[in-house]
C-alpha cells in the first residue's frame, strides 16, 4: 500500500485581482522506502500542492477545490484542524528551504532539540540530551557533544540544514517533505545533504518527498520525479525515464535547460584588458582582532574578450574580488589596472569615466533594481549621466537596450516588481550594457533563477558578450553554468587562488584536491554520465 | 523601425514618473482626496480669515455673555460675548502654520540629516548622531524657555523651537532606513554607475524611505499642534486676545459643563483636522509604494 495516495488534487487561490488555479488536478503516490521528487519552476504549484495536504495553505485566499490525500488511509483533506496537527506532527515531518528562518536565534541547538523531545516522547531532560545527541550524530554533525550548546548562528547553513533534519526526525516520521532543501547551500555541502537525506531514507525506512525546481539535484537519489508545469502534473516516471525517454516537451526543455556542454575556446589573446596584481581586500568587524581576510595575494590577468570564470563556495572571496575590481569593495593593498591605468587611486571624474567602461550584473534581480523607478528611468539614467545620447535619442536608444536583452517595448512603463525573475535580471543587463561599458563582472547572473530562464540569461550573455567584445567576469558557484560561459576558468578557496587554467584543463584534468571535490558535487552527474 | 519607436515617444511624452504615477494612485484613492480637500479648504479659509471673519477677534459683547449657537453666532459666544466661529478661524491660523510650519522644518532638518548619516556611515555618521542624543538629552521645556529668554516672545521663534526638536526623531527614523537601504544592490548598482552620492541619495534612496517619514510626519503635525497649546497654556506661546484651537480646547474645557460648545467646536475643528492629516498620510503612502496592487 502507498504510504501517500494524493487523487485529483485542485487547489485555486482567490484575491481581489481573480482567481488563481495553482494545482489542476494533479494525482501521485509516495511510495515507503522510496524518495518521490517533484519538479518544476516557481509558480508551478509543486510547493502547494504539498502544503495543502498538510492544511499549510493560508485560507483565504487558498481553497482546495477536490481531492483526497490518503496517508495511511485516512484522507488528510477531509481531517480537522486538530487531527491534522496530531499527524503533522508525528507521523509527517517537513524541512524547509532556509534552515535559519527556521531556528530560534536565542536558543541554543541542544534545547531547540530537547524541547520537542521532552514533549512529544515524554523522556526526562538527561534521557532527551542523549537522544538528542544521538540524532545530532545521526545527522552527520560532528561531536555533537561539544555543539550542543551553541547557537544557530555560529552553524553554516549546511550545518544549520543538518540541525533541520535532526528536529524533523525527532518524531520518527514515516513520511519527510523536504522542500527546496539545497538550494541555499553550496554545490558541495548540497552533495553532502542530498547524501544524507538519501542515507536516512534507507536507514529509517522512511518515505520521502522532495520538492526542488533543479532536475539535475534530484537525479542520483530519486526513485520516482514528478513533473509539474503550471500546476498541472505533465510527466511521471523513474529517473531514467525522464531522463533518457522523456515524453512531455515540457520535461525535455527542462532537459535541455540542463547547463551542459561547454564553450568553443576563442583565440587565445595574451592582451590582457584587466591585470591584478598581489590585490588584498581586508575587512576590519569591530568585534574581533584579526581582519576578515576576504581577498587575499590574488594575482590575475584579463584578456580581452575572454569570459573568465571565477569558481568558489559562498565566503570565498569571488563576490568581493569582483567587487574590488569595480572599486565596489575597499582594496587594502595590491594594484588593479585597467587598460593600462592604476585604478585603486582614481577619485572623481576619472573614477567616473572609470565606472562607466566597467559595470557590474548582480546576482539578485529582484534586490539590484531600484523599486520605484521604472524600467524607463532605471535604464535612461546611466544613459543622461554619461552623455551616451541626448533626450532627443533617448527614447530611441531605449527602445534599442531593450530590444538587445530582449525585453517587449511595451513593459517601458513598468516597475520592476510587475516583472518576473528572469525578465529583471534582463533590465539589469540593460542597465549594465548602457553605458557600452568594455568589461562586466557578473556576480552569480543566474543563480536566482528558474532553470530554464537560467538557460535563457546565459545564452543572452553569451550572445551579447559576442556582439559587444566584452570581457567578462563571470563569478559563480555552480561549475557546470561555469563550463558553458567561460573561456578559462579560476578557482577560489578562503580568499585565494588556488588553481586556474582554461575552462578544459580545469573540467577534464583538475590539480587540486579542492577543484576535485568541487566537481565531484555537481549534481546528477553520476545520471548524466550514465547515459 | 520607424514606427516603434514613434510609439515609445508617444508613451513617454506622459512623463510616466514616480511623482506622476503616484498623484494618479493618490487621486483615485477617495479618502485621501477628501482629507486632503478639506485641510485645503481649512488653509484657505485660515488665509483669507482676516477679510471673511463674520466678526473681529477682539469684539467682545460683555451684555452677550456665553450663549449657544444662534442665527447670529452660528457656534455660539464664549463668556465675554466674542463669536466662537471668528475665534477658531483665527485659532486656525496659529494652529495650522504651526503644524504645518515646523513639521516642515522637522521634515526637511530631519530627512537631510539622517539621510548623510546613515549614507556616509563611520566617523561622520557617529558625531552627527551623538549631537542629535545631545540634544535629545536637553529638557525640551528648559530649551523652549531659553529660547523665549533670550529672543523674546516671538511666534516665528515658537515655530523654530518645535521644529527644532522635532527634527530629532525624524532624523533617527531616517538614518535606520537609509543604513538598510544602502547596503541594496540596486545602491550599489548606482554606485558602479558612477552617480554621485548626491544624487543616490535623492534618487535612490529618499524615495525608497519615504514611507515611514509620511507616516511618521502626519502623526508630527498634530502632536506639534498640541504642543503649542501646551506651551501657550504655560504662558510661553500664543498670547491672548490672539488665539489658537489649543487655547480655545483648554479654556473651553474649563467651562465644558456650563457651556459645553465652547470645547465641542474647537475640539471638532482639531479632530477634523487630524483625521484629514491622517487619511491624507495614508493616501500618500500607499501611492508612494509602487508595489501596492495597481488596479
Amino acid at each position: 500500500m502507498s504510504l501517500l495516495r494524493v487523487d485529483n488534487l485542485s487547489v485555486s487561490f482567490h484575491t481581489r485581482n481573480g482567481s488563481h488555479q495553482a494545482v489542476k488536478d494533479v494525482s501521485f503516490t509516495v511510495e515507503p522506502r522510496e524518495i518521490t521528487a517533484i519538479i518544476g519552476e516557481s509558480g508551478s504549484g509543486k510547493s502547494v500542492s504539498c502544503y495543502a495536504m498538510l492544511g499549510l495553505v493560508p485560507s483565504p485566499p487558498g481553497r482546495i477545490d477536490s481531492g483526497t490525500a490518503l496517508f495511511e488511509g485516512a484522507d488528510l483533506l477531509a481531517l480537522g484542524e486538530r487531527e491534522l496537527r496530531a499527524i503533522r506532527g508525528r507521523d509527517i515531518a517537513m524541512i524547509f528551504q532556509d534552515p535559519m528562518t527556521c531556528l530560534n536565534p536565542f536558543m541554543t541547538i541542544g534545547q531547540q532539540l530537547i524541547e520537542p523531545l521532552q514533549l512529544h516522547k515524554g523522556l526526562s531532560k538527561k534521557a532527551a540530551k542523549d537522544r538528542a545527541i544521538e540524532l545530532l550524530d545521526e545527522v552527520g554533525i560532528r561531536s555533537p557533544a561539544d555543539t550542543f550548546d551553541s547557537y544557530p548562528h555560529e552553524f553554516s547553513g549546511g550545518m544549520r540544514q543538518r540541525v533541520m533534519i535532526a528536529m524533523a526526525l525527532i518524531n520518527e516520521p514515516k513520511l519527510l517533505i523536504a522542500d527546496e532543501p539545497t538550494t541555499a547551500l553550496d554545490v558541495t555541502i548540497q552533495a553532502q545533504i542530498l547524501r544524507l537525506i538519501a542515507d536516512l531514507q534507507k536507514h529509517r525506512d522512511i518515505g520521502v518527498l522532495f520538492i526542488s525546481h533543479d532536475l539535475a539535484v534530484v537525479a542520483d537519489i530519486a526513485d520516482q520525479i514528478i513533473v509539474m508545469e503550471q500546476g498541472v502534473m505533465v510527466e511521471q516516471g523513474s529517473p531514467d525515464a525522464i531522463f533518457n525517454h522523456a515524453q512531455h516537451p515540457y520535461t525535455q526543455k527542462l532537459l535541455a535547460a540542463i547547463p551542459s556542454g561547454q564553450r568553443e575556446t576563442s583565440r587565445v589573446d595574451p592582451d590582457p584588458l584587466i591585470k591584478v596584481s598581489n590585490l588584498k581586500t581586508w575587512f576590519y568587524p569591530s568585534n574581533a582582532k584579526d581582519p576578515v581576510k576576504a581577498v587575499d595575494d590574488v594575482s590575475l590577468e584579463i584578456n580581452r574578450g575572454e569570459v573568465l570564470g571565477l569558481v568558489g563556495e559562498s565566503g570565498s572571496g569571488k563576490s568581493t574580488l569582483g567587487r574590488s575590481l569595480l572599486r565596489l569593495a575597499p582594496i587594502t593593498g595590491g594594484s588593479v589596472t585597467f587598460d593600462g591605468t592604476d585604478v585603486t587611486a582614481l577619485e572623481g571624474t576619472a573614477l567616473k569615466e572609470f565606472r562607466r567602461r566597467m559595470q557590474m550584473i548582480f546576482q539578485d534581480p529582484f534586490a539590484s533594481l531600484n523599486p520605484r523607478m521604472t524600467v524607463y528611468d532605471t535604464l535612461a539614467e546611466p544613459l543622461l549621466l554619461h552623455k551616451i545620447c541626448d533626450r532627443k535619442n533617448l527614447d530611441a536608444t531605449i527602445a534599442t537596450l531593450m530590444d538587445d536583452v530582449g525585453l517587449a517595448r511595451a513593459f517601458i512603463r513598468k516597475y520592476p516588481h510587475e516583472f518576473s525573475g528572469g525578465q529583471r535580471q534582463r533590465i539589469a543587463i540593460g542597465r549594465a550594457l548602457a553605458t557600452k561599458p568594455e568589461f562586466i563582472v557578473a556576480d552569480e547572473p543566474v543563480s536566482a533563477l528558474d532553470v530554464t530562464i537560467q538557460a535563457q540569461i546565459l545564452e543572452l550573455l553569451a550572445s551579447l558578450g559576442r556582439e559587444h567584445g566584452l570581457t567578462m567576469l563571470f563569478v559563480s558557484h555552480d561549475m557546470a553554468v561555469i563550463r558553458q560561459i567561460a573561456d578559462r576558468v579560476m578557482v577560489m578557496y578562503q580568499g585565494k587562488l588556488v588553481e586556474q587554467g582554461t575552462a578544459q584543463a580545469v573540467f577534464e584534468n583538475p590539480q587540486q584536491a579542492y577543484t576535485q571535490a568541487l566537481l565531484a558535487s555537481i549534481p546528477g552527474a553520476e545520471t548524466a554520465s550514465a547515459t | 523601425m520607424t514606427t516603434d519607436v514613434s510609439i515609445v515617444l508617444t508613451d513617454a511624452e506622459q512623463g510616466s514618473s514616480l511623482w506622476h504615477d503616484a498623484w494618479i494612485r493618490l487621486s483615485k484613492n477617495k479618502m485621501a482626496v477628501g482629507g486632503g480637500a478639506i485641510l485645503l479648504t481649512f488653509i484657505v479659509v485660515a488665509l483669507l480669515t482676516p477679510w471673511i471673519a463674520p466678526y473681529s477677534y477682539e469684539a467682545q459683547n460683555l451684555d452677550l455673555g456665553a450663549s449657544p449657537p444662534s442665527a447670529a453666532h452660528w457656534l455660539g459666544t464664549d463668556i465675554f460675548g466674542r463669536d466662537v466661529l471668528t475665534q477658531i478661524m483665527y485659532g486656525g491660523r496659529v494652529s495650522l502654520a504651526v503644524g504645518f510650519i515646523a513639521t516642515g522644518v522637522a521634515l526637511i532638518i530631519g530627512v537631510t540629516w539622517g539621510a548623510v548619516a546613515g549614507y556616509v556611515g563611520g566617523r561622520v555618521d557617529a558625531i552627527m548622531m551623538r549631537l542629535v542624543d545631545i540634544l535629545y538629552a536637553l529638557p525640551f521645556m528648559i530649551f523652549i524657555v531659553l529660547l523665549m529668554v533670550v529672543f523674546g516672545r516671538n511666534v516665528l521663534l515658537l515655530f523654530l523651537a518645535i521644529g527644532a526638536v522635532e527634527w530629532l526623531t525624524m532624523a533617527r527614523i531616517m538614518r535606520s532606513q537609509v543604513q538598510s537601504l544602502r547596503q541594496q544592490e540596486f545602491v550599489e548598482a548606482a554606485v558602479s554607475l558612477g552617480l554621485s552620492p548626491i544624487t543616490i541619495i535623492r534618487r535612490h534612496v529618499v524615495p525608497n524611505a519615504l514611507g515611514p517619514i509620511i507616516v511618521y510626519t502626519t502623526l508630527t503635525i498634530p502632536s506639534v499642534m498640541l504642543l503649542e497649546a501646551f506651551l501657550s497654556f504655560l504662558g510661553l506661546g500664543i498670547q491672548p486676545p490672539q488665539t489658537s484651537w489649543g487655547l480655545l480646547i483648554s479654556y473651553g474645557a474649563e467651562t465644558m459643563e456650563e457651556y459645553p460648545w465652547l470645547l465641542i467646536f474647537p475640539g471638532l475643528a482639531l479632530t477634523i483636522t487630524l483625521f484629514s492629516l491622517n487619511f491624507l498620510g495614508d493616501g500618500l503612502r500607499d501611492a508612494l509604494d509602487v508595489r501596492g496592487s495597481k488596479d
